[in-house]
């Protein structure tokens, strides 16, 4: 079973998902109970795993499982866990596991929604414990379809232009990333990733075995590969040029829907890079260091900018995501350890503050049906518990310390400063300019929603109500307990991340 | 008595952890419990009598220890007492970690008292103030929280960790500005606090990301955030610099000030503590004058040798102008709470300046005792509004001496220490800063235009902070009562005083951001407001003295805004001993030498006038003298002017607006500094909001759209190639075989022995063929 | 006796069975040429086996055949069972679907 236990924890949704193919149309409640079953025992199996059978104090690959898949093009099923993914695996489970409960507002086509909402998670824990790029890229691509109709059949009123675009813009990072497996695969010999990261790791992953021995079009065969996998990561996380797909997701998105895509899909991109994308060309990755850097700082300006000038609550979180998640760009491209892992915390707090975002847009949403930031006013005195939790999200958001923002964006600041860059220092500096925003967009919707004359209309709304006040406390209890003890993250991800930044040449 | 006490690890480490600890347990209690927690307010106030007893108790032991003229510094790190914070074990696992530890020296037991004793009176003076609150129990839990935070600030023994606590009180100060903002049976205070609070808390955290990035840079260098270890690596590295600071110091230096600026409200970002007065009185005593603004001071007493000559002479500037620009704003102001919290500007620009000026210890002084007779000021002032029915225009005072005596005999006593009279406490503390000045100048070693700047503005300050502040005294306790006006009375010297130009044009307009709008005029519409809410029951009402819990409150207060700057707590012949040069009891437990160690702290005083530092020496003669005269001079030509404008030709006053005229107006409206952030900050911010914004959706995601329809474009072009080219070569393809098709149709019969026979024939027709060829 | 009467009888078996299959109106007879033209190549297997030099091939594959005509006549019955169902006929001339 330990052996096993990553194979259990990603297939038991897969598990779930046949019994609810299986049940009654009708029984929604069987449907709703075999869920909640399908995705608890992944969280207890993730926590047990995370508490008691990990060893953090090793950086090597653990609970691996290694056997060969197809033979003819040498892809096997490798799976195993570091430091940093177990993290993400641990939320990856919490958060589909709130997801149920918070989706239970959905009344259209619940067996389907179940069972896709399974299978998003099998593809997504798939894709954190996969080792082997072929297997990474089979799961990235099952992730892809049950999101597409999680969002084109429960979205809103333009859903299905949503779930295009986002299925189509994904679908062309994948693309990118997809040549560039097959070359690193045609160049190796191998799918392997601990595998390529040696090779690369020994300057033998330059492409010399390939037809062009090498150079193409005047580039080095590894800065081809290092921005095709670039661009396919940076749709996902998203970074700038490439985010506008984030928005119209989110915002025609359910809301449990929007939890999980602002709490983990993004960090695919993240950990997509630090995975699966940096260690296999450690030189375009030096090269391009700074220039990563500058898309981090613009994103996070950028995000914030936009952000303040919405009217639309959801979308104004979209956009908090991508300003949030340049930080991790940013934290990555500095390469010092203090980066890396505030670039890796930032990820997981991130995960834990937007999907309290995005829950607290759901409630407004449930009630008024519309998220116009100026179509509100005054509901703190109406919604007195709304207001306190809000507060608490809010301010988690914006980096406030004591809370978790704090620890991983002062973390990646005094990490990414300390690079050694040339021109590094001005983009941090910079880089606060979005906190100074990130705090005026929050309070400014903060303002217009709670504070000011109560709007008559919503005069007689009621507080939060039990469920959805159990679905956002893990989250905010999260928010603030990892701004204290840190450490249960941190300690953790600390080998695996002083190795990624060794193989870095940090 | 008190020379016997000594620190004892064992024990008072645990002390000065409940110290914030206590209150902390206080906020959880009474936000999980909210009203079912019995006598939750009395229980807080309690807690805080506690927290309140510890702290001297333990400020005692720091002043025994100065009484042996022994350093007091307590690092509980050393003594094994610590919390790692980012990583647990970070040793094992060989990576740099923040380790948090308490720091406590006389600095920080002076002002761990100052904030155990304001944060106990307000406390007790709420219970009288805020009773009948609608949220009174969220009042209390949130005080209760920035009373830890303070506290936490205070005790930290390296800069992330006061930076948390700094933005923690941040967010307290948002919440208790915005205290109104939930309650709208009081629609003036309903409206002002909703955008007062978040315009506090952004202006605030300007200057917070600029001291964010300011550690970053020192941290960068020096590899540590702790104070010890960044004083003696910034001593090293100016000594392996040839003595000079790197340029990069100077710079980090200022962005650390930069915190300085927005939390001690200095020019320019003052423009969020006017208005921080849209909070509840007490919380305008405890946060916006006694403690969290003087945290920004704290904080460059402890960063103080980390700052290079040239950051000092900006730092002096900026405190010596916030000063005098401050003052002379409070000469205008008509709301009572309005002129107090342009004293604490001004106040706070004096601190700072001491500080640059290179009097750390006369800054951290002023510090101590602004905080007493301060809070005792607000609190006074919370009195008189309270027995004044919700009142705050000063114009509808008047003769409260005889209706509020207690009140008015502590607030008397506090305007005279704030004044600078002799034997009170501000007079010690302001009388070190104009030394320090006095010295600066005086010395060729530091002589430069920048002391002398920093002098003259001071002492036009301290003369203005006078002179308003016995204004202030006068129009509120002397004369006749002016709340019983008519109110068209009232408001025909509203509509009089609007014909002179002296009301802001247009008022207020309530656009939907509401970010720094100059505040809406204080004064006038404010009490119109204050009226509607009350009622005319404050018409029928007389004021009255306020009950036991607020006196007290201002009793303990006033006392130690008398006694506070005395050489010996209660020792009152010692003040002789000042004529002579000695040191006050301050100067005795905090000392360069004291704050930064021996080592750091000699060569901090390389930099400052010796007159500072040695009132025994040539120039620090000089300066003491000329120090006491132009302390004294200016304190009593304040008091004299306030005198004969507000109580011998009260005529007067309107005579000299009128004659000031433009310049009267620009400084009634703040200089228009709001606007002028509302006009280069904050509009252009939001703009540039939705200019992105539609970039983003016009542009950027245009080009991802553009992309897109090429494709279809491209799709429908192929579609219809296909359909005449590739299809029509299939159709084709079909038509051809179509006709085939009906022509061996023929055959077709569908009789299978017609079939057998065709095969047979074929059969015999192939072996036929086979033979013969 | 050679080999080439052996091979005459068998040919003329499968002439007959030829002419039987296509020119008898009844389909019974159809199936009986049938057996006529599977015993000629018996025959056949029987005769080169008799002659030649290949141990019990040709016995064992007349053997096969026999059984499969059994099989054969067994399918074929019902075929007809069922064409004479659709059709109230059993001539083949009147079950023509194929030609649509």
């Amino acid at each position: 079973m330990q052996d096993q236990i990553l194979t259990w924890i990603t297939f038991i949704p897969m598990l779930g998902m046949l019994a609810i193919v299986l049940a009654p149309k009708n029984n929604t409640a069987l449907i709703k109970g075999i869920t909640f079953v399908a995705t608890g025992l992944p969280f207890l199996l993730a926590t047990w795993m995370y508490f008691s059978l990990f060893d953090k104090a090793s950086a090597e690959l653990q609970f691996v499982q290694n056997v060969m898949w197809i033979e003819s093009i040498n892809a096997t099923y490798f799976v195993g866990v570091d430091g940093l993914s177990l993290c993400l695996v641990w939320l990856t489970t919490l958060l589909l596991l709130v997801a149920v409960p918070a989706s239970f507002g959905i009344n259209k086509a619940q067996k389907s929604y179940y069972a896709l909402l399974l299978l998003l998670e099998v593809g997504i824990l798939g894709v954190f414990v996969s080792q082997d790029y072929f297997l990474f890229y089979v799961f990235w691509e099952i992730m892809l379809l049950p999101m597409y109709f999680l969002i084109g059949i429960w979205g809103g009123p333009r859903r299905e232009y949503a779930a295009i675009k986002f299925f189509l813009y994904t679908l062309a990072g994948s693309v990118l990333m997809l040549i560039a497996v097959v070359a690193l695969r045609l160049d190796s010999g191998t799918f392997s990733l601990p595998e390529l990261t040696r090779l690369a790791g020994e300057g033998n992953l330059l492409g010399k075995n390939l037809p062009f021995g090498g150079d193409l079009l005047g580039m080095r065969f590894t800065t081809w590969v290092f921005w095709f996998l670039f661009v396919g990561f940076a749709i996902k996380i998203p970074v700038f040029p490439f985010h506008t797909w984030l928005p119209d997701a989110h915002v025609q998105a359910p809301t449990p829907i929007s939890v999980i895509l602002a709490g983990i899909l993004l960090k695919l991109g993240g950990y997509g890079l630090m995975r699966a994308c940096f260690t296999l060309v450690p030189d375009a990755f030096n090269e391009f260091a700074y220039v990563l850097g500058v898309l981090g700082v613009i994103s996070i300006i950028y995000g914030a900018f936009v952000a303040l000038g919405q009217t639309d609550f959801k979308r104004m979180v979209a956009y908090s995501s991508v300003s949030h998640m340049g930080y991790v760009l940013l934290g990555m491209a500095a390469l010092t350890e203090w980066g890396m892992s505030g670039a890796a915390l930032q990820m997981f707090n991130h995960g834990t503050s937007s999907a309290v975002l995005f829950l607290i847009v759901g409630v407004i949403y449930d009630r008024a049906h519309h998220r116009d930031l100026n179509g509100f006013g005054g509901l703190s005195q109406v919604m007195p518990v709304y207001w306190g939790l809000t507060t608490i999200g809010f301010f988690a958001a914006l980096g406030l310390p004591g809370m978790a923002g704090f620890v991983s964006e002062a973390m990646t600041l005094l990490g990414a400063y300390q690079s050694d860059i040339e021109g590094f220092k001005l983009l941090v500096v910079l880089s606060v300019i979005g906190i100074v925003i990130t705090a005026a967009f929050l309070l400014w919707a903060m303002q217009r929603v709670f504070l000011g004359k109560l709007n008559e209309k919503y005069a007689n709304y009621g507080d939060m109500n039990l469920r959805e006040v159990a679905c956002q406390a893990p989250f905010l209890f999260l928010c603030i307990a990892l701004g204290i003890f840190p450490f249960y993250l941190l300690n953790w991800m600390e080998p695996s991340i002083k190795k990624l930044v060794q193989t870095l040449g940090g | 008595m008190i020379a016997s006490l000594s620190f004892d690890p064992a024990v008072d480490y645990w002390l000065l952890l409940a110290v914030p600890g206590i209150p902390f347990v206080g906020y959880l209690l009474q936000i999980a419990l909210r009203k079912r927690l019995p006598f939750g307010d009395k229980l807080l106030t309690l807690g805080m009598f506690g927290v309140m007893c510890i702290t001297v108790y333990l400020a005692f032991k720091a002043i025994a220890a100065g009484h042996h003229g022994e350093a007091f510094v307590q690092h509980s790190v050393k003594d094994g007492i610590y919390f790692e914070w980012l990583y647990s074990g970070a040793a094992a696992l060989g990576v740099d970690n923040i380790v948090a530890g308490i720091y406590y020296d006389g600095l920080g037991a002076a002002m761990l008292a100052v904030v155990g004793i304001v944060s106990f009176c307000v406390h007790l003076f709420s219970q009288g103030y805020m009773h009948g609150d609608r949220r009174y129990n969220i009042f209390f839990a949130n005080i209760s929280l920035f009373t830890f935070a303070m506290l936490g600030l205070v005790l930290s023994d390296n800069v992330l960790f006061l930076f948390i606590f700094w933005e923690l009180m941040g967010l307290m100060s948002y919440m208790l500005i915005g205290h109104f903002a939930h309650d709208p049976s009081n629609p003036f205070f309903f409206k002002w606090a909703t955008w007062a609070s978040k315009k506090a808390f952004l202006t605030t955290r300007v200057g917070d990301v600029c001291l964010f990035v300011g550690v970053m840079m020192f941290y960068r260098e020096f590899g540590t955030l702790q104070y010890t270890e960044l004083w003696e690596a910034a001593r090293v590295t100016v000594a392996n610099n040839g003595g000079e600071f790197p340029a990069w110091m100077t710079v980090a230096g200022l962005f650390v000030f930069g915190g300085t600026v927005g939390k001690s409200a200095q020019f320019p970002l003052h423009i969020w503590l006017p208005d921080a007065m849209a909070g509840p009185t007490p919380v305008s005593a405890m946060i916006h004058a006694a403690t969290m603004v003087a945290a920004g001071v704290f904080l460059l007493g402890r960063m103080y040798p980390l700052m290079s000559p040239e950051a000092l002479h900006v730092i002096t500037f900026i405190g010596a102008t916030t000063a005098i620009f401050a003052a002379t704003i409070g000469m205008t102001a008509y709301d009572l709470k309005a002129v107090l919290a342009w004293s604490t500007i001004s106040q706070l620009g004096f601190m700072v300046a001491a500080v640059g000026l290179g009097g750390v210890v006369a800054g951290m002084f002023h510090m101590v005792t602004h905080a007493f007779f301060k809070a005792c000021l607000f609190l006074s002032a919370g009195s008189v509004i309270h027995g004044c029915h919700h009142e705050q225009d000063m114009r509808l005072m008047g003769g409260l001496r005889k209706k509020m005596p207690i009140t008015f005999v502590c607030m008397t006593i506090c305007t005279l220490a704030i004044a600078g009279a002799p034997f009170f406490a501000g007079f010690y503390s302001k009388d070190a800063i104009i030394l320090a000045g006095w010295a600066n100048i005086l010395d060729l070693k530091t002589f430069s235009g920048w002391g002398i700047y920093a002098l003259v503005s001071l002492a036009i300050a301290a003369a203005f902070t006078a002179f308003y502040m016995f204004r202030l005294i006068f129009m509120t306790f002397f004369g006749e009562y002016r709340g019983n006006l008519e109110k068209h009375m009232y408001s025909d010297a509203l509509a009089a005083e609007a014909a002179a130009g002296i009301e802001r044009p247009g008022g207020h307009h309530d656009d939907d951001h509401g970010d720094a709008h100059a505040e809406h005029g204080h004064d006038a519409p404010h009490a119109e407001h204050a009226h509607a809410a009350h009622g005319h029951d404050a018409h029928a009402h007389e004021p009255h003295e306020s009950p036991w819990p607020m006196t007290v409150a201002l009793c303990i207060l006033a006392f130690l805004g008398m006694f506070g700057g005395h050489f010996w707590l209660l020792d009152l012949p010692g003040a002789v001993a000042f004529w002579h040069g000695a040191h006050t009891w301050f100067e005795s437990i905090v000392s360069l030498d004291s704050l930064y160690g021996p080592a750091v702290g000699a060569w901090a005083a390389d930099g400052i006038s010796e007159g500072i530092l040695d009132h025994s020496s040539h120039i620090g003669h000089a300066a003491h003298v000329r120090a006491v005269i132009l302390s004294l001079f200016v304190a009593t030509s304040g008091i004299v002017g306030a005198w004969y404008l507000y109580v011998k030709r009260r005529d007067l006053p309107a005579v000299i607006t009128k004659k000031l005229d433009f310049g009267y107006y620009v400084v009634k409206n703040r200089y228009f500094i709001d606007e002028a952030a509302t006009l280069l900050v904050i509009a252009p911010s939001v703009k540039l909001g939705v200019f992105l914004k539609w970039v983003d959706e016009k542009i950027v995601d245009g080009l991802v759209l553009g992309i897109g329809r090429a494709n279809r474009f491209l799709g429908f072009f192929s579609a219809w190639f296909d359909r005449i080219f590739v299809d029509g070569a299939v159709n084709a393809v079909g038509l051809v075989s179509q006709g085939l098709g009906s022509a061996f149709r023929l055959l077709q019969t569908g009789r299978i022995q017609q079939y057998a026979a065709f095969a047979v024939g074929g059969g015999l027709l192939t072996a036929a063929w086979l033979i013969l060829a | 006796m050679g080999l080439g009467a052996y091979v005459a009888v068998s040919a003329a078996l499968f002439g007959l069975g030829i002419v039987a299959i296509i020119t008898r109106r009844n389909v019974l007879y159809i199936l009986m040429g049938i057996e006529m033209i599977l015993n000629a190549a018996n025959i056949n297997f029987v005769a080169f086996n008799r002659f030649g030099d290949n141990g019990l091939d040709g016995r064992m594959f007349a053997i096969f055949t026999i059984i499969l005509a059994a099989a054969e006549a067994a399918v074929a019955l019902a075929i007809v069972l069922n064409v004479f169902h659709l059709f109230s006929s059993v001539k083949p001339s009147e079950a023509d679907l194929l030609r649509e």
